[in-house]
Order: C-alpha cells, then sequence, then structure tokens
C-alpha cells in the first residue's frame, strides 16, 4: 500500500508525439522516481497534455518507448494500470450521484477496502464536508476538482499524474492539493503535472520540463 | 496485447461485471425520465401502425411480430448512444480503462445494465402490445422469448457500434447505419420464430438459432468494445 515499500522509475526515452501531421515534440527524455515531481511546463498546444496521457498510458507514442521499472510498457498495460492514478481535464464523476458515492464507486473498482469514514475524511480535507450527499450536478467546476483530489487520496497509487491541476481551484483548494502533493512525495511517490502556474509543493524535489514547439 | 490479455485472465471477473453493473444502474435510476422516454417510443410507436393499416385481424396478425420485433431494434438502436458516450464525455471511460480490472469485464457489466433498462421492459411489454394485433396466447409467449432471447445480442451488437463511433462527429446517425445492417439476422431468426409458430410449425430452429447467436455475440462483444474503447481513447 504504501508507495515507499518499493522503488519506482518511469523512463521516458526520447518519446515523440505527432497529431495528424503536426509534430508536438521530438525526443523527450526524463526520469522520475521516488519522491520526484515533474513538472512539465509549455504554451498552450505545445503537448503537455499529449506527454501526460502518453505517461499514463492512455496514447501510444509516435516514437520512442516508456519504461517502467526498467520494463518498456505500452498503453494500457497492466503493470501500469497497477501504479497510475491519471487526474485530466475530464472529473469523472456521474452528476447524478453524491461525492460520497462516486467515491465509494472509485474504490470499489480499485479493490481497496476503504472504511465509510475515510470518504468522509477525504472530503473534509477538501472543505467538501458539508456537500456530500448533493448530487455532483449542482457542485462548481472547482468543487468538482476537489472531488478529484480526494480520490487521489484515497485510492493509494504510487504514480500520479495530473493535467493542469489547479485550474478552477480557489486559494484554498491549491493549499490543499499543496498539502496532498507534498504528503505523497514525502512518502516516496512519484508526481507528474502539467500546468501553466508553478505547482504549490515540494519545490526542491520538482524537475521541470519546457516542451518546446517541435519546429514544423 | 498479449501481456495484457494474460493479466486479464488472471484479474477477477465477476465482480468487474457487478461493479460496472450496479453503477450503471444506480445512474439509470436517478434518471428514470430517460428510460421512460424510450419505453414510450416503443409502445407508441407499435401502437400506430394498427391505426395506420387496416383493423381486420387477419393484417393485423400478420403484420404484429414483424411490427414489434422492428419497434424492439429501433427502441434498442434510440439508447445505444447513451451507453458510451456519457462515460466518455464525463472521462469515466478513461478512468475504467486505466483501472486494473479487465476491461472487457467492466463493459460487459455496463452492457447487461444497457439490456437490463432497455431490452428487459421491451421484452416484458411485448405480450400486453401484442394483444393489439390479434395475436392469440401462444404467439404472445413465443414473441416474448424470442424478444428474451434476441434483445440481450442487440445490446451486445449495438455496444460495439456504440464504441466504434465514439468521438466521431456525426456519431448517431453513423451509428444506425453501422447497426441496423447487423440486427438484421436477429430480427430474422426472431420475427421468425413468432410467424412459425402462427403458421402452426414449432419455433425451436429459430429461438435455438438465437440463443446460439446470444453466446456467440457474449463472447466475441466485450472483447470488441473494450478494443474499440482503447481506440477511442487514443
Amino acid at each position: 500500500m504504501t508507495p515507499a515499500s518499493a522503488t519506482h522509475v518511469l523512463d521516458a526515452q526520447r518519446l515523440a508525439a505527432r497529431r495528424g501531421y503536426a509534430t508536438l515534440f521530438t525526443g523527450v527524455t526524463f526520469r522520475v522516481q521516488d519522491g520526484e515531481a515533474l513538472f512539465v511546463s509549455g504554451p498552450n498546444g505545445s503537448g503537455k497534455t499529449t506527454l501526460l496521457r502518453m505517461t499514463a498510458g492512455l496514447t501510444a507514442p509516435a516514437e520512442g518507448e516508456l519504461r517502467w521499472q526498467g520494463d518498456a510498457v505500452r498503453p494500457f498495460d497492466a503493470r501500469l494500470r497497477e501504479v497510475v492514478a491519471f487526474n485530466g481535464h475530464l472529473p469523472a464523476l456521474k452528476d447524478e450521484l453524491t461525492p460520497e458515492e462516486n467515491l465509494a464507486a472509485w474504490i470499489a473498482l480499485d479493490d481497496a477496502t476503504a472504511r465509510d469514514d475515510a470518504i468522509a475524511e477525504a472530503l473534509d480535507a477538501v472543505a467538501l464536508a458539508r456537500q456530500r450527499q448533493l448530487p455532483v450536478r449542482v457542485l462548481s467546476q472547482g468543487q468538482r476538482r476537489r472531488i478529484g483530489l480526494a480520490r487521489l487520496r484515497l485510492v493509494r497509487r504510487p504514480l500520479w499524474i495530473l493535467d493542469e491541476p489547479l485550474t478552477a481551484l480557489d486559494a484554498q483548494g491549491i493549499e490543499a492539493l499543496g498539502a496532498l502533493l507534498d504528503a505523497h512525495l514525502a512518502a516516496g511517490g512519484l508526481c507528474i503535472a502539467a500546468s501553466h502556474q508553478p505547482l504549490p509543493a515540494a519545490r526542491e524535489r520538482t524537475r521541470t520540463l519546457s516542451l518546446v514547439p517541435a519546429a514544423a | 496485447m498479449s501481456v495484457n490479455d494474460r493479466s486479464d485472465a488472471d484479474a477477477a471477473i465477476l465482480p468487474a461485471v457487478g461493479w460496472a453493473l450496479a453503477r450503471d444502474i444506480r445512474v439509470a435510476l436517478r434518471s428514470k425520465a430517460e428510460l421512460g422516454v424510450q419505453l414510450l417510443f416503443y409502445v407508441i410507436v407499435v401502437s400506430l401502425f394498427p391505426l395506420a393499416t387496416s383493423p381486420s385481424r387477419e393484417v393485423l396478425s400478420t403484420l404484429g411480430p414483424g411490427v414489434l420485433w422492428t419497434t424492439a431494434l429501433l427502441a434498442s438502436l434510440l439508447s445505444l448512444s447513451r451507453l458510451f458516450a456519457g462515460d466518455f464525455h464525463d472521462g469515466t471511460l478513461e478512468q475504467i480503462a486505466l483501472s486494473p480490472r479487465p476491461l472487457a469485464a467492466l463493459v460487459s457489466g455496463k452492457i447487461v445494465a444497457h439490456w437490463l433498462t432497455t431490452g428487459l421492459p421491451v421484452a416484458l411489454l411485448a405480450p400486453l402490445l401484442g394483444a393489439q394485433y390479434a395475436l392469440d396466447g401462444t404467439v404472445l409467449g413465443t414473441l416474448m422469448v424470442s424478444l428474451l432471447l434476441g434483445t440481450p445480442i442487440l445490446s451486445l451488437l449495438g455496444a460495439v457500434g456504440a464504441a466504434l463511433t465514439l468521438g466521431t462527429r456525426g456519431g448517431g446517425s453513423l451509428l444506425a447505419l453501422l447497426v441496423l445492417p447487423l440486427y438484421a439476422p436477429v430480427l430474422i431468426f426472431g420475427a421468425g420464430a413468432v410467424d412459425a409458430v402462427r403458421a402452426g410449425l414449432s419455433a425451436a430452429p429459430h429461438l435455438s438459432l438465437l440463443g446460439a447467436g446470444l453466446l456467440l455475440a457474449l463472447v466475441a462483444a466485450p472483447l470488441a468494445v473494450s478494443a474499440a474503447v482503447r481506440i477511442a481513447l487514443d
């Protein structure tokens, strides 16, 4: 359960992405291991989301390869699916269900037998204790993002991949994200995040990867 | 694929089916209006034919099985767009595909939920609606049995089409073009079973073929759907 019990290494070797005929980036190489965060920056359309989807195992790289613990992994590889927690642009919440029910469903999918109070606790940590019985339909964008943060905390995965985690979050939400990230990295977790603003956490353990648009 | 398939087989399948089934049923029960619309569509379309054609028992009982089966096809088609599109647009599908559980099992659960909320009510309503077509008890019974066997095939085949058209523009009409031809054999054997009974023959050959088709679709469709979902997410 604790990421610290094993050493984790994610290697990206000369990754390249193409969308249609356009080359987004080529030759992206990085390595992230226990307790480290990689901050991906770059202008709009430089391929940040594509790079993150590649590392999550959703998209196949046009060139290069991704290695988890030294083994090459392809999209939807079972080894990667065991460890990755992906928070993308989409909240993956059902409008008809309450935050509590949404989180309970994700935990159940993960086989993690979380106690009931763990969900309440996680929602409390992102200041959603009062909204936990409301349907997600009535919640704001920022509140939906906060449920995503609560999910990260509940499904304990060593590799976090966060796409624009600061979007729609207020100062208090950003603070909650910072605390969550700090705890994750301190416990030996890995994180790859893309954002236009600096991450609110663990600057000394964070390296920056700047994506520059590839020459056409 | 080989690596994925091996570990997929190792993982527990039934809990994954149950998870997706329970989740989709719960969501469906919270949006009952949508379910009602599809059933009402079925009821109304079936009831329009006797108004538009002749009231003679002879004509109606000839038309009946075909109308009920064709309308069941359309009702299933109408609800297909709901099967994956919502999950695709809110990111649920992404998370399901990234979970360690076998994707084929998770989509199977969704397909079962689709059948329980659309195909099953259609099959159960059929004898009631069939009464408008001057069909007698045995014929109505056969109609229901053929729909009970056939509508799951519609859900399974339709799921393949729904997954293949994810993220395409004009997916709805494309889906109809893709799926309706695949539905044709189900329609032929389904309506054929009812016609056989009306002609005083046994429905067993038709029903056996429907059952065989169901087993085949049950094995093949979830695998095709999970491959299509992964392509859609790329």
